[in-house]
């Protein structure tokens, strides 16, 4: 496209896609090569292709690439998710953690984990769901003539600690089946097999060829309610479309790992700040970007307390924290 | 004047009824417009000009009674249909900063496009169209956030024409704006008026642009139609007196060529004067 060319933002949004391939690439070849067992690159690459049989092989195609791509599914799906809630409600701060979507999916998860252990096949329906119902509620919570950014944190997060509360409350009649629940909920990639890969691929897949259809809608809300509705966006069902899409997303990414918080919040936030605020690039660099600090954190949580395996849940709390702390001081809510 | 030209441009109010939530702004207005002027709708804060054109843009939705965008119920078509023949620009101006005026321009569009095409040569020969319509050539790649106060409001006015829509509604589209942009502003959308032949419907708080620049002007008060019609026949003292409570001179005055009514208010009306 010619007009492409004149644009000045163009260099930049090429370069920001590469760079996140590269970083995704790094981070997994990282996570397949880095374990009790080294194993290198080249190594990596033989066994890909089929061409090795051997222990390595082993390692990787049962332990650490399904981790790998599990914990690539779950970044793209929460920073996706980050990015399409804070284009919704127009609020910097808004993530899958802070609207208490994944409180919400979490408490539904376990719900089904702790009492109906036999419809574990459910977990992700469930997630979806009570992620969703959750949303709604917050948004009906926060809404008084359209949404200020802090009622919608206030709301998010005391709707969050109720869904908490709840689960706590599961936590001591099941006493006796909590035992696996409690690293799943701290956010771990400890124990991704292919089967969470396969739980979470079509979510994934879902939200890639969603974003197609959302980048525009959201680039439309942008421009406010009022200037959106005559563009021809029909804004409730337009929102509706989107908070379902996000609550698939983060629903979906609780289910198979947990509760792993900050991603969708960290990575739009930075990634706007790279290549603009047009949705059509956002969100795909989010999606890279997303992918390549999870691989890369549940890596280094596996090295950081060695031989201790910190959740990667943990790791991304510690690092969000601060991040959230500095956007509340710095950034005034539009 | 031919009739199919006629439909195409047509929008009514009937027994229009507007509110926000369970107040009432706009208990039942009438209103039909059906030929491509420039209609300013004027009356005092709080009158509900604002709320009647959201009424008409299908932002507000009716509390009763409807509003006929071209022989059908507006809220009864699709929002992108709707979005086709009738542009919208609201009072206040949101946009990301980084945003270009080209991708602003390029929203424009939105309506003519399927869920995930991308923009066509068609859209791109409008968006160039909207951009030459507003001369807006020198900023095209420019972000928003470069621009000053009226060259912003006319990239947004760009996008709006890239909507190519029958009907405009602009809401205080001056109302940032100082002296030289406005004027710039009103002079743009006449000469719009003028080369595309599109129905302006404005709400306008300086009286004196209504006056100059209207061919039809439509006055509110207490959220219903005290006068519409040609401005001579509204821009009188008595109306003006009637809306705003205050005693104001009219006069007719000849600039650069031209006549158009000005008003010089000298005094608030005491209470009891009024009426």
């Amino acid at each position: 496209m010619k007009e492409m060319a004149i644009d000045p933002r163009s260099t930049t949004r090429t370069l920001a896609s590469l760079a996140g391939i590269i970083a995704l690439l790094v981070a997994a070849i990282a996570g397949i090569g880095l374990g009790a067992v080294h194993i290198s690159p080249s190594e990596i690459y033989s066994v890909l292709t089929g061409s090795a049989s051997t222990e390595a092989s082993q390692i990787i195609t049962n332990i650490r690439l399904p981790r790998v791509i599990s914990g690539a599914c779950v970044g793209i799906n929460l920073a996706i998710a980050g990015c399409i809630l804070q284009g919704i409600f127009s609020n910097p701060m808004a993530d899958s953690g802070t609207t208490g979507i994944s409180a919400g999916a979490g408490f539904a998860a376990i719900l089904i984990m702790l009492v109906f252990p036999e419809h574990t096949a459910l977990v992700p329906l469930a997630a979806f769901s009570g992620g969703m119902i959750t949303a709604c509620l917050v948004f009906w919570v926060a809404w008084k003539d359209g949404i200020a950014p802090l009622r919608l944190i206030l709301s998010g997060m005391i709707i969050g600690s109720f869904c908490a509360a709840l689960t706590t409350i599961l936590f001591v009649f099941f006493s006796d089946r909590v035992q696996n629940v409690v690293t799943w909920m701290a956010g771990s990639l400890q124990t991704q097999t292919w089967t969470h890969v396969f739980m979470i691929l079509p979510y994934t897949i879902i939200g890639l060829i969603g974003i197609i259809w959302a980048y525009r809608q959201l680039n439309l809300l942008q421009l406010g309610e009022e200037a959106a509705q005559g563009l021809g966006v029909n804004l409730n069902q337009s929102r509706l479309l989107l908070l379902a899409l996000a609550s698939l997303l983060a629903g979906s990414a609780v289910s198979v790992a947990g509760m792993i918080g900050f991603v969708g919040l960290i990575i739009p936030h930075i990634v706007r700040m790279i290549v603009g605020s047009d949705f059509e690039y956002l969100l795909p660099c989010s999606a890279l970007f997303g992918s390549a600090l999870l691989v890369g954190a549940d890596t280094l949580s596996r090295f950081l307390f060695s031989p201790i395996e910190v959740p990667v849940g943990i790791f991304t709390a510690l690092l969000g924290t601060p991040f959230f702390i500095y956007l509340l001081q710095k950034r005034s809510p539009r | 004047m031919n009739t199919n030209m006629i439909e195409n441009n047509s929008i009514q109010a009937k027994h229009l009824k507007l509110s926000y939530g369970a107040r009432t702004i706009v208990p039942d207005v009438d209103l039909s417009i059906d030929k491509p002027e420039i209609i300013s709708i004027i009356g005092p804060n709080g009158s509900g000009k604002s709320t009647i054109l959201k009424g008409l843009a299908r932002i507000l939705k009716p509390a009763g009674g409807s509003v006929i965008l071209d022989g059908k119920d507006i809220q009864k078509m699709p929002t992108k249909e709707v979005a086709k023949k009738l542009a919208v620009l609201p009072q206040t101006l949101l946009s990301p900063g980084d945003m270009t005026v080209e991708d602003l321009i390029a929203c424009g569009r939105s309506p003519h496009r399927g869920i995930f095409s991308k923009l066509n040569d068609y859209d791109k020969f409008h968006i160039n169209e909207a951009i030459k319509l507003t001369s807006l050539e020198k900023f095209a790649h420019r972000r928003i956030d470069t621009l000053s106060g009226g060259e912003r409001q006319r990239a947004w006015l760009a996008m709006a024409l890239a909507q190519k829509p029958k009907i405009l509604m602009l809401d205080e589209p001056t109302s940032f704006l100082d002296i030289r942009y406005q004027l710039e502003l009103m002079n743009l959308v006449q000469h719009l008026h003028a080369k595309i032949n599109i129905t302006v419907i404005m709400v306008l708080h300086d009286l004196n642009h209504a006056a100059r620049y209207s061919d039809r002007i439509i006055a509110v008060k207490n959220g219903a139609i005290y006068a519409d019609g040609k401005v001579p026949e509204v821009f009188t003292a008595e109306t003006l007196k009637y809306l705003y409570e205050v005693e104001a001179t009219v006069m007719n005055i000849e600039q650069e060529g031209g006549r158009h009514l000005v008003f010089f208010p000298h005094d608030i009306c005491q209470t009891g004067k009024v009426g």
